[in-house]
């Protein structure tokens, strides 16, 4: 795949839409306006807030995440790579009696089962909520929105993507701009 | 939108846990202490960095020195074997918990106070475990060896570690804690380097905060999963952080040696770690608070609250110290007996005495409101909490050591210089670690206060107000 290709795919380029953006001063207006817009029929939204904004997932419809659902299944693996392992070097590889203890016994287990536990969950949910969240990324067409950089100050955007069935790009400038939201651009790929 | 403004009365007796006008004059506040000139950073920062790098060159200097010549060179001999070494290994991870405390712990608790001081609480931490780790690992005399410690199969050695010793207990439960409280330090951090990439002029500096935010842009389903993960981060850091201390606290209880073999250990040496812990949050955050001026955001709340921990804390030791005694008593184990007799009036009294002194009587004074709000008295208190909580583990480990069953094998210990300089040394990296964080990191977790500034903004309206009533 060359680079046109795969820009294509990604939906970047000056040729291309990426959505309609617009700016809020307060958290309470943009789950208010977020709810009205999405009211209006539009699916595919988005916000950029400085700090998680309580109400926006429930207004835009951001589904919950699954992060949870994805860590217990390490968690799980790093118990039984515990076990496993100091079964196997107890019971199997190298079978030595030490102090009168037995090769084997699940008590003495516990404290590393525990330990390797919290460290297989731990890398999962890192690394997990980057996968989920498509990051590390380089390039991303909402930075090509004028007030993108204060998404992470003071201002809360929301945008709605150009891949919208509902979307028409003059239409929903004017739509977003009907909620209260200021700065209204249509933000290219 | 109908809105009713907060009750007055009600802000008397609640108020507002940060001061700051809008969310912009808080990321320029706390942004542009990472963001100055370096070149145009106070001289009095450059002295004291330049008196911690050398303390931390003294350090460098006495390893080199131990390696080069052996372990004979700090004091540790018969019968003796763990001396300042393990002392050290235990005061700095005690220190570290209290980062984890309040960054997991008070997150479960849902006690926004944290937010202006888990950032640095944590770094704290990091910092703690650091220098925690150089003693185990130079106790080896081969540091290099040290990879033998984890269970990977080498051909040098042909060997497994032995998984029925607390010591390898110690090993995944210290590495563990340390790449978890890096994770969730380092989760903390990508919004608020989003925020300095946001900003920054310099082409170099938006290269770098690019980089490291990972290309963060807020997004609802971002925060969304980042929300999910730092729960998850949290709840598995609470029962890590009781387990390390736990698990160190094994590496005495499940020997034989008297004052060591008690089931009190673990719950005991808990408590230690997170009254020492506190203690040195509140050391470093007074200093921080003054120099950096973050009165509005560290506010006299914060460190009442974390006094309020320090007091319980000591009282949860203070009850240790009771219950050792009492249960040396009572067990009629002439043994444990003598331990408990020799530690209070034997040789190593003055220890003794300072332990107490200064984790059980000096802490009492906070039960006055007056001088739970004294900076001068919450300093000096920071300041004999950790003297108390070296001298306990100094004391645990030295007189248990240095008489147990029989008489003609007992001795006294005496550090060497190098013992001294080694751990002086490890106060000179913390820290350097420490204002280096401070001076090029946001110190404050900006996305997290602007969320507590939220709430107190937030104008509730009728039906919230019905709601909640």
């Amino acid at each position: 795949m060359n680079l046109d290709q795969l820009k294509d795919k990604l939906g970047i380029g000056e040729d291309k839409v990426y959505g309609v953006m617009g700016a809020f001063e307060s958290p309470d207006e943009l789950v208010d306006a977020g709810r009205k817009v999405r009211e209006m029929g539009y699916t595919k939204l988005d916000a950029m807030t400085p700090f998680p904004v309580h109400g926006i997932d429930d207004a835009i419809g951001v589904p919950p995440s699954k992060l949870g659902w994805f860590v217990i299944w390490f968690s799980a693996l790093g118990a039984l790579t515990a076990v496993t392992l100091i079964w196997y070097v107890g019971a199997i590889d190298y079978r030595l009696v030490i102090g009168g203890k037995p090769y084997f016994d699940f008590s003495y287990t516990i404290p590393i089962a525990f330990e390797l536990t919290v460290l297989f969950s731990a890398f999962a949910s890192f690394l997990g909520m980057w996968a989920f969240n498509g990051l590390p990324r380089l390039y991303h067409p909402s930075f090509n929105y004028s007030q993108a950089h204060r998404a992470s100050d003071d201002l809360f955007l929301l945008v709605v993507e150009a891949n919208d069935p509902k979307f028409d790009a003059q239409r929903t400038v004017e739509h977003l701009r009907s909620v209260g939201a200021g700065d209204v651009e249509v933000v290219e790929g | 939108m109908s809105a009713v403004l907060q009750d007055p009365q009600l802000m008397e007796v609640n108020p507002p846990l940060v001061r700051s006008e809008d969310y912009h004059d808080l990321t320029n506040q706390i942004c542009s202490i990472v963001e100055g000139d370096v070149i145009k950073t106070p001289t009095k920062y450059w002295i004291t960095l330049a008196i911690t790098a050398s303390i931390t060159g003294l350090l460098g200097l006495m390893l080199a020195y131990l390696v080069s010549t052996g372990i004979g060179v700090w004091g540790n001999n018969r019968p003796i074997g763990w001396a300042w070494d393990i002392t050290n290994f235990v005061f700095w991870i005690g220190i570290g918990h209290a980062g984890t405390l309040i960054s997991a712990i008070l997150f479960l608790f849902r006690q926004k106070w944290r937010t202006s001081i888990n950032r640095s609480a944590e770094a704290m931490t990091l910092f703690a475990v650091m220098c925690a780790g150089i003693f185990p690992l130079f106790h080896t005399g081969r540091p290099w060896r040290a990879y033998w410690l984890f269970p990977i199969p080498n051909t040098d050695l042909n060997l497994w570690q032995n998984f029925r010793s607390p010591l390898i207990w110690d090993v995944f439960a210290v590495s563990t804690y340390f790449t978890v409280s890096l994770l969730f330090w380092f989760t903390g951090l990508v919004p608020d380097l989003a925020t300095l990439r946001d900003r920054t002029l310099s082409k170099l500096k938006r290269v770098i905060f690019g980089a490291l935010s990972l290309g963060w842009r807020g997004s609802a389903r971002h925060w969304s999963n980042y929300e999910k993960a730092y729960l998850i981060l949290a709840a598995i850091s609470t029962p890590l952080v009781l387990s390390v201390h736990s698990i160190v606290s094994f590496d005495f209880a499940t020997s034989v040696i008297p004052g060591w073999h008690t089931t009190i250990f673990p719950p005991y040496f808990v408590a230690g770690a997170i009254f020492s812990g506190f203690a040195m949050v509140m050391t470093l955050l007074l200093i921080a608070r003054w120099t950096l001026n973050l009165q509005n955001l560290i506010t006299m709340k914060h460190l009442e609250n974390m006094n309020k921990i320090i007091l319980v804390t000591g009282l949860v030791v203070g009850y240790a110290y009771a219950c050792e005694f009492f249960i040396a008593w009572y067990s009629g184990n002439i043994y444990e007996r003598f331990t408990f007799l020799n530690r209070a009036f034997g040789p190593y009294w003055w220890a003794a005495w300072s332990m107490y002194t200064c984790n059980v009587f000096i802490p009492q004074l906070y039960w006055f409101k007056r001088l739970r709000n004294n900076l001068w008295v919450m300093f000096i208190i920071s300041i004999t909490t950790n003297i108390g909580m070296w001298f306990e583990r100094f004391v645990i480990i030295a007189t248990s050591l240095t008489r147990d069953f029989l008489p003609t094998s007992w001795g006294y210990f005496h550090p060497t210089w190098v013992d001294m300089c080694t751990f002086a040394g490890t106060f000179g990296l913390f820290l350097t670690a420490f204002l280096l964080f401070a001076r090029f990191l946001p110190m404050i977790a900006i996305s997290e206060v602007k969320g507590v500034l939220a709430v107190q903004k937030h104008q509730f309206t009728e039906e919230e107000v019905m709601a909640a009533k």
